[in-house]
């Protein structure tokens, strides 16, 4: 109390010394800061530098306050942070980034003060803040009617991590991954014969190539809309190699419209291979792949015609679809075509699986691939692939089994072994 | 007046593009060209403008990152491909794209997909509760499910019905699915269909 009066005496002196100076804004300096109000700053970690967390602390009798934050480098430049934040927020963050690369620098040290305020800090106080060079720690400002409280935090000094520890689970389960590849791999090198079980719609390529034969239609190959470095389109582009040569083996034509340039030149090349491998390099036209356009829409517009003159036998859609799947589908099936379609995107296999004849779902569409072909070294990529399943489809059950001990009876034991469990799964 | 002749051609456009749903015609023929023609063209502008210039000319000239002119190379031996001699060359890039790809996408999988979703299935059974058969149908789900992409053993016997269980699990799922993207596809009808009402005929204010 007696402290509290003395240092609204020293206000009120203060204030009227001043008054004249500084159009009613005062600043008191070296007093303890608010109680419980305090700013803290830190590196951010697992980052690639150029940034810095800022927290703060504060009583819940200032809930309804807000926050300005002001940066101080060690040469003495001051620039704001954020203003108005509302204090219950709790954090912000100074990064640097494409749009604003001016802002923290790696190995320089930077003082960060948060100026608490029961009101929206005006501009004008902003840039009188903006300009003193010492706001220090626990310094009260008066301004008029308005009452502002900082806090300074220590020098901090961002800088970049060599590894980003948050992804070790990653890391882990890249290493069980290779591991286990590798492992089938050798056996697979080694002779052991593999089983790829039968994938429905596969049997159907050969017949969707046939019929559009006997009916004098080519075929129609749509890769989507991915880009070459997407792995369902990669997928895509392998099923394509297997279908090519059964076109060249049935001496028909197929036409692959391509939304992407580079997805275009791919899959020129993987036809053209697919012809020379079955003997008939001479069917090849490279003209039969073509770039349409890199608009979705457009593309879709532009599929559609060429569906509707050329009246392909059968319309494969392997790779990488969005909204313009039932567009091409419904376009697809309104011709009568056999259609084969695959992807991996879940929001539109419904539209395949409505519209189409034969639909793989997903991880089926890289199965496929490898039905397709049976080559030992895909295969066991396969086979590696179950594998890592059964042991994923372990550890669901034993988290399973965990949380009827953990939750059902109770047991603080298994709680944290629950707790652990999910954590270690976090990335 | 610009206004107004821009909503006659939208409209216009619009009406030929949905002509397609009677037939191909020439109207709709005439809109399609017109569309990727446009945007072909407009593509090209917009490579130029955001990635050519930004990522590759401007860092090089004005801030001297001669780093760049081994994507630069990778990008040039592309157009390899009109000289049949050479065309061989533009394979390195392909090559070089195709792995990246591959290889992010293995990282990229594990971090975004199946950890996370394997974290998600651990789920607490707190007792006898709607919750706790939430839960359970979720393990349940996802085991199934698991089981019918397993593709290293014939489906028979508990695989089969495991297999049997887990498309049904799908189905639902793509059910729910593909209703969700009707209504949000036929907001998107409803979209054009005021813009034709209101904006043009202005029937609807």
């Amino acid at each position: 109390m007696l402290k509290r009066t003395l240092l609204l005496i020293l206000f009120l002196i203060l204030s009227i010394s001043l008054f004249s100076e500084n159009d009613s804004l005062i600043f008191l300096e070296n007093q303890f800061p608010c109680e419980g109000f305090y700013i803290t700053g830190r590196d951010i970690p697992n980052d690639g530098g150029s940034g810095i967390e800022i927290n703060w602390s504060f009583p819940d009798s200032l809930d309804n306050c807000f926050l300005t934050v002001l940066r101080r480098d060690e040469f003495g430049n001051n620039s704001v942070v954020a203003t108005d934040l509302l204090v219950s927020s709790k954090q912000v963050r100074d990064v640097s980034s494409d749009e604003e690369p001016s802002r923290v620098k790696d190995g320089i040290k930077y003082y960060y003060t948060g100026i608490l305020s029961k009101k929206i800090i005006d501009e004008n106080l902003l840039n009188i803040l903006k300009e003193k060079s010492y706001l220090k720690n626990g310094t009260y400002i008066f301004n008029n009617d308005t009452f502002y409280v900082t806090s300074e935090t220590d020098a901090v000094i961002s800088k970049a991590s060599w590894f980003n520890l948050s992804r070790i689970p990653v890391l882990i389960s890249l290493i069980i991954i290779a591991f286990v590849f590798l492992y089938y791999l050798n056996l697979a090198k080694s002779g052991k014969e593999l089983y790829i079980r039968k994938i429905n719609g596969l049997d159907a390529v050969e017949e969707a190539v046939g019929r559009s034969t006997e009916m004098g239609k080519p075929i129609m190959y749509i890769l989507g809309i991915g880009y070459v470095t997407d792995i369902p389109t990669i997928a895509g582009l392998t099923i394509l190699s297997r279908v090519s040569k059964k076109v060249a083996e049935y001496e028909t034509k197929i036409l692959v419209p391509s939304y992407d340039p580079v997805v275009m030149t791919t899959a020129q090349e993987v036809v053209k291979e697919a012809f020379t491998e079955a003997g008939r390099p001479d069917l090849y036209n490279k003209n039969d792949i073509m770039y349409i356009t890199q608009d979705q829409f457009g593309y879709a517009a532009g599929v559609d015609g060429m569906m509707m003159r050329e009246k392909p036998g059968a319309v494969f859609l392997q790779g990488l679809f969005f909204a313009e799947s039932l567009i091409l589908a419904e376009t697809g099936h309104s011709i009568g075509a056999i259609q084969i379609s695959g992807t991996t995107e879940t929001a539109q296999l419904p539209f395949f699986v409505a519209a189409c004849d034969y639909t793989l779902i997903g991880e089926e569409m890289m199965a496929a691939s490898v039905y397709l072909q049976k080559e030992p070294m895909m295969l066991s990529s396969i086979a590696a692939e179950d594998l890592l399943k059964v042991f994923i489809m372990l550890l669901i059950i034993a988290g399973f089994v965990i949380s009827i001990f953990a939750f059902g009876f109770n047991i603080g034991l298994f709680k944290n072994l629950f707790d652990h469990l999910v954590n270690a799964l976090q990335v | 007046m610009g206004t107004t002749i821009g909503v006659w051609i939208a409209a216009g456009l619009t009406l030929f593009i949905y002509s397609f749903l009677y037939k191909d015609n020439p109207f709709y023929k005439f809109a399609e060209h017109l569309y990727v023609g446009i945007t072909a063209g407009y593509w090209i502008i917009y490579t130029w403008a955001y990635v050519i210039q930004p990522m590759l000319i401007d860092p090089m000239i004005k801030n001297k990152e001669f780093i760049l002119i081994i994507p630069a190379f990778f990008g040039i031996i592309m157009l390899t491909r009109w000289f049949p001699q050479i065309s061989w060359l533009s394979r390195w890039s392909i090559a070089f794209t195709v792995g990246m790809g591959a290889g992010l996408g293995v990282t990229g999988a594990i971090q975004g997909f199946i950890l996370p979703q394997v974290q998600a299935t651990l789920v607490p059974l707190t007792g006898f509760n709607f919750e706790t058969f939430n839960n359970f149908l979720i393990i349940f789900g996802v085991l199934t499910t698991l089981v019918y992409f397993y593709f290293s053993k014939e489906q028979k016997g508990v695989l089969r019905w495991g297999s049997k269980i887990g498309i049904t699990f799908i189905m639902v799922a793509f059910g729910a699915s593909f209703g969700y993207t009707v209504m949000a596809r036929i907001s998107l009808l409803i979209g054009r269909i005021y813009f034709l009402l209101s904006d043009w005929l202005k029937v609807l204010r």
